[in-house]
């Protein structure tokens, strides 16, 4: 029994060029080459991708569900920022 | 694959610290379950809930990983290349799967180190179906279409399980799983059009296979203590006895399809209740297995503890390696 414990990586896949990466999940890996191999092996079995990221995990800071409402709910009352918002005469088209 | 969630010694433990909860906090957690709402890895989470998934999905991943072990028996003797290759392919699909697990039940805060040790130290429970021997090619196919269909059953609920990482796992699992269960269906179906003995051999993987795959349900409702919490907090969607239903429902013409006989003698078909009626199930045996008495219950932990052992050199190495570069890139 061994007690290296590989690090966490996130893993990243671009589905085809012209689309950003998008977070598929995580792998153990001793490096970043093998955490590339193993997303490689885990996560892009049947062309899930064209590109691969991995992330060591603990470099991921996220924001805490507790200051959800204070960073997410300010938004909740700005409609204006929507283009439905405005009202357009009638027959104005093109716009 | 799938495993039924089976007690361990942590269960009652689980069971009593509910009182211990912030009332609020748990009110406002059900409430948020209750109205279909996915929990994050950094949500506030009762503890029996959080152990109970660590439970369940870390199960589920040692079913995937020693749901290999049978299939890999076969793989150098699959009947030609076109077989090899499937074969192949499914089982490096179970060892993703266990993968996609081990790292959701990570974000509960166990660790994948004590998880292959509670598996390998006979602490953690996986399917009891895996303790069952693969004694002919037609059990490649018996185990593709009867245990990954028991599986799939189980696991398209569980792509709306209430917790988000398990749920993500379970979508992709999903996807690959029906691929699994159609090439077992066909194994099954071309020996069962086949010469006299090769139909005899796909009728006796189905009369070894049927009744363990109806077990993989786990038990009967009124002997599922935990079915009601797990249906309230969504970690299960449906009840043992509601999806084993299902099975039978949908299995049993399929094997009248192609010419195979469920080996149940009280099958018969219930027009009022628009489902089939089927014999009791020997749950002596169920409890047998899985109390680590199943045929080859030893042989499966001492493979998995072997190929742990045996590559032990390799973790130690990629980590040496790993430091040694770092070190140079510090030095540069």
């Amino acid at each position: 029994m061994t007690n290296a414990n590989w690090p966490l990586w996130e893993v990243f896949v671009r589905a085809k060029n012209g689309l950003s990466h998008k977070h598929a999940g995580s792998v153990h890996a001793a490096d970043a080459r093998m955490a590339i191999e193993a997303a490689r092996d885990v996560y892009t079995r049947r062309m899930e991708g064209v590109s691969l990221w991995v992330v060591p995990s603990s470099a991921i800071v996220a924001s805490d569900p507790k200051e959800a409402a204070d960073l997410f709910e300010p938004a909740a009352d700005k409609v204006y920022r929507h283009p439905t918002f405005y009202t357009i005469p009638e027959g104005v088209k093109n716009i | 694959m799938y495993t039924t969630e089976l007690k361990d010694k942590d269960q009652k433990a689980a069971a009593v610290s509910l009182a211990d909860e912030d009332p609020e906090k748990l009110a406002a957690f059900e409430a948020r379950v209750a109205a279909d709402d996915f929990i994050e890895p950094k949500d506030w989470m009762p503890e029996a809930y959080r152990k109970t998934l660590v439970r369940q999905i870390s199960q589920h991943a040692h079913s995937e990983i020693v749901g290999m072990l049978p299939e890999g028996n076969w793989i150098t003797r699959a009947p030609n290349l076109r077989r090899k290759a499937i074969l192949l392919a499914k089982v490096q699909d179970e060892g993703g799967h266990g993968l996609y697990l081990y790292a959701a039940a990570e974000t509960l805060g166990t660790s994948r180190e004590e998880m292959i040790d509670a598996l390998h130290s006979g602490k953690a429970k996986y399917s009891t179906i895996f303790n069952y021997p693969t004694l002919t090619w037609a059990d490649i196919g018996a185990i593709g279409w009867l245990v990954d269909g028991a599986a799939i059953m189980n696991q398209v609920p569980l792509q709306r399980t209430s917790y988000g990482p398990y749920a993500r796992a379970m979508v992709r699992i999903c996807k690959e799983e029906s691929f699994h269960q159609r090439q077992g269906y066909e194994i099954m179906s071309v020996l069962a059009a086949g010469t006299a003995e090769q139909k005899r051999m796909a009728q006796d993987a189905l009369n070894r296979w049927w009744w363990p795959s109806l077990m993989m349900f786990g038990p009967p409702d009124d002997k599922s203590p935990n079915t009601a919490q797990s249906v309230r907090w969504r970690i299960k969607r449906e009840t043992n006895d509601e999806l084993r239903q299902r099975f039978v429902d949908v299995t049993v013409p399929q094997a009248e399809a192609i010419g195979l006989r469920v080996p149940d003698p009280a099958l018969t078909w219930n027009d009022e209740r628009g489902s089939y009626d089927f014999g009791a199930i020997d749950w002596e045996e169920f409890y047998a297995v899985v109390r680590g008495e199943g045929p080859v219950a030893k042989e499966r932990t001492q493979a998995r503890v072997k190929a742990w052992e045996d590559g032990a050199w390799v973790r130690e190495a990629a980590v040496a390696h790993a430091s040694k570069r770092a070190l140079k890139m510090a030095a540069e």
